[in-house]
């Protein structure tokens, strides 16, 4: 391997453990019931993030993420203690313990639990970049999500107004439960370019690979202000969310087999990749440790209504005052 | 008591021959010119077509590449315009038919509305969403509806229905000052309506009381937007059979105080609640709740739009809607 190939073997496979770290442990954290609610991790997927999220521009871009945005949130340079804390609804959590796993903001980084509702906001967003004359955005979207009407609309007016925006989807084969090939019919990698939207297909095994095409492609983005879109083909290692996984096991098991954490942990000498995890171990233990202590959140103030409260029937003796 | 925060009294300035439409026109092309954040877009709102009802026109000659016409797609108009207010812009939206912001439900709820307060303040939303809403002129069952009442309690939603009593220019300009989403009610009816000097109170979003007869008002009318088209001529009919009347008007409805109002016109003993939509669960059904909470309320009547769909025919459309006729049949039962 050259030299600059290393560094970024040893920064994406940093980047691929933090955040396969950090998801195992929010497991463990809901298993335990220490956490409440659900959420959705991206084990298996994190090639996708830490290629992609890493060929973007922290000060000037933005990313727009979905239900499933842990690794997104990580490769973007959250912190994992502002994560923790966020799902144990805390005060220091990356939105106050308002928004938990969904429904996260920092920096440039945006999430919502509703399926496409996010790609016109992007469009808008990366279409005020435009105008302010720097900055792009990348929007990640699901195979399940192409079901959904907003999506397209949003796909024609980033083309048509020429929105400087990457859509990149994660196709892992299943919406919840549902297979692909269940509810789409046709090839989904064909849909945005119908819409003139130059999309580059490829396998998600490799994130090194996918840093190459994603720093083509924003290059491009930046260059002409054009959207582009990358489709991945990746695998989720877990369940849909915390609920039982009825996939078949052997093809689980099968793309156990190809795990791109595993491969990449080969690419490095044993020791750095031991050092490596170790660190990592410690680092997410310590921010669990420091994020479950943290003080909970705090209620929002309600505003109230205008242009004057109703008056307390308390004070009036029960005739208003 | 008088409410908070009012410029008591103010009689607004306009009236001199201004319509409500023009109004509205004159004040984007006012924010245009003076604020370069400010972009407006929608279905065919260019010239010279000018948008539907023709709110727009003259803008895009004169404010080129700020008047932008989208595609026949409203869930990206207000999810794009979302994201330009994110990005420091100050858009204004139009949707063609108020009907159609149901298309961009979605964005307006769990999106433009949700993200100051699930986000802890990190981001606002300065958008304007316009719509013109409401039935009179027989265009049928989905292009003639009042649908505000279901965006009514959103958290982090304002809904504001101006009238030719309220300046509608300065509440366009209010709303796209507000650093929040507001949904604009535009009754259709209203626009060629010359604006009409009226007493207001309140701000950024001022409410109008007009009052008629003599002595004191034996009866307190409660309407929004198109419900002024009813309400005037019956306060003059009531008037003209003694009764005197307070009508209360606000141009902010969602989170309206109605006891406030009903105070401040010395607490007459009859509420008559008009609003054109569906019957049921709706603004008056509000303003009466808040009546009664308040203790020793008045004796109540809800004027409200058939629970029904809007005919297309004119005549069965104008039975199913409320009038002049209902209103004053409903003060004077209540009176008599
Ligand atoms: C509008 C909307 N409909 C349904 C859901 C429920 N839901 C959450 S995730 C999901 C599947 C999404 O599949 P995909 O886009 O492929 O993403 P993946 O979960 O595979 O990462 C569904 C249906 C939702 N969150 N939003």
């Amino acid at each position: 391997m050259a030299q600059a190939d290393e560094a970024l073997a040893v920064e994406l496979y940093t980047q691929m453990a933090l955040i396969r770290r950090v998801e195992e442990t929010l497991q463990a954290l809901f298993r335990q019931g220490r956490m409440r609610g659900t959420t959705h991790v991206s084990i298996g997927q994190e090639a996708c993030a830490a290629g992609v999220v890493g060929a973007m521009d922290r000060q000037r871009d933005f990313v727009f993420s979905t239900h499933r945005c842990h690794g997104h949130f990580l490769a973007w340079g959250g912190e994992p203690r502002a994560l923790f804390a966020e799902l144990f609804g805390r005060q220091t959590g990356v939105c106050g313990g308002l928004g938990g796993s969904q429904h996260l903001c920092w920096n440039g980084f945006f999430s919502n639990g509703i399926q496409a509702g996010m790609a016109p906001v992007a469009v808008g967003l990366a279409l005020s970049r435009k105008a302010a004359g720097e900055g792009i955005g990348v929007a990640f979207l699901g195979d399940g999500t192409f079901g959904e009407g907003a999506l397209y609309e949003s796909l024609n007016l980033a083309a048509l107004w020429g929105a400087p925006l990457l859509f990149v989807v994660e196709d892992n084969g299943y919406a919840q439960s549902t297979p692909r090939r269940m509810q789409h019919a046709g090839r989904l990698a064909g849909r945005p370019p119908a819409f003139g939207v130059e999309t580059v297909v490829h396998d998600a095994a490799d994130p090194i690979t996918i840093r190459r095409l994603a720093e083509a492609l924003t290059l491009a983005v930046r260059a002409d202000c054009r959207p582009r879109c990358l489709y991945l083909h990746t695998y989720r290692l877990a369940a849909h969310s915390l609920s039982e996984d009825y996939r078949d096991t052997e093809e689980i098991e099968r793309w156990r087999r190809a795990d791109p954490l595993a491969a990449m942990r080969r690419r490095l000498p044993d020791e750095q990749a031991d050092t490596i995890d170790r660190e990592i171990a410690a680092r997410v233990a310590d921010a669990v440790a420091a994020a479950e202590a943290d003080p909970p959140a705090r209620p929002r103030a309600v505003p109230l209504p205008e242009p004057v409260a109703l008056p307390s029937l308390a004070s009036a003796g029960g005739e208003p005052a | 008591m008088t409410p908070a925060g009012s410029a008591n009294g103010t009689v607004h300035p306009h009236g001199g021959g201004l319509t409500f439409r023009a109004s509205l026109t004159e004040a984007m092309d006012d924010l245009l010119r003076e604020d370069p954040r400010v972009l407006l877009l929608g279905e065919d709102v260019l010239d010279p077509y000018g948008g539907a009802f023709k709110v727009t026109r003259g803008l895009s000659g004169r404010y080129p590449g700020r008047v932008l016409a989208t595609p026949v797609s409203e869930a990206a108009i207000v999810g794009a315009a979302t994201g330009l207010a994110i990005g420091g812009l100050r858009p204004i939206a139009e949707v063609m038919f108020g009907d159609f912001i149901l298309l961009a439900t979605d964005e307006l709820i769990n999106h433009a509305a949700k993200f100051r307060a699930m986000y802890n303040d990190q981001v606002t939303v300065p958008l304007v969403v316009r719509a013109p809403a409401g039935g009179g002129r027989a265009y049928g069952p989905t292009h003639s509806q009042s649908l505000e009442k279901h965006f009514l309690g959103v958290p982090g939603l304002k809904v504001v229905a101006p009238t030719h009593l309220h300046d509608p220019g300065a509440l366009l300009r209010a709303a796209v000052a507000d650093p929040d989403p507001v949904l604009f009610i535009e009754h259709k009816l209203l626009y060629p309506l010359e604006l009409r000097p009226a007493e207001v109170h309140g701000t950024p979003y001022p409410t109008a009381v007009v009052r008629a007869g003599r002595g004191e008002p034996a009866v307190m009318l409660f309407a929004y937007g198109g419900g002024v088209r009813w309400c005037l001529p019956a306060m003059g009919r009531l008037a003209e059979a003694g009764i005197a009347s307070t009508l209360c008007l606000p141009s902010r409805i969602d989170r309206f105080a109605a006891w406030p109002w009903w105070d401040l016109a010395g607490r007459p003993p009859a509420a008559v609640l008009v609003e054109e939509g569906t019957a049921g669960a709706g603004w008056t059904a509000e303003v009466a709740a808040q009546l009664a909470e308040a203790g020793n309320p008045p004796v109540i009547r809800r004027v409200t739009g058939a629970d029904d769909i809007i005919p297309a025919a004119g005549h069965l459309e104008d039975a199913m809607l409320p009038s002049t006729d209902a209103v004053v049949a409903a003060a004077l039962a209540l009176v008599r």
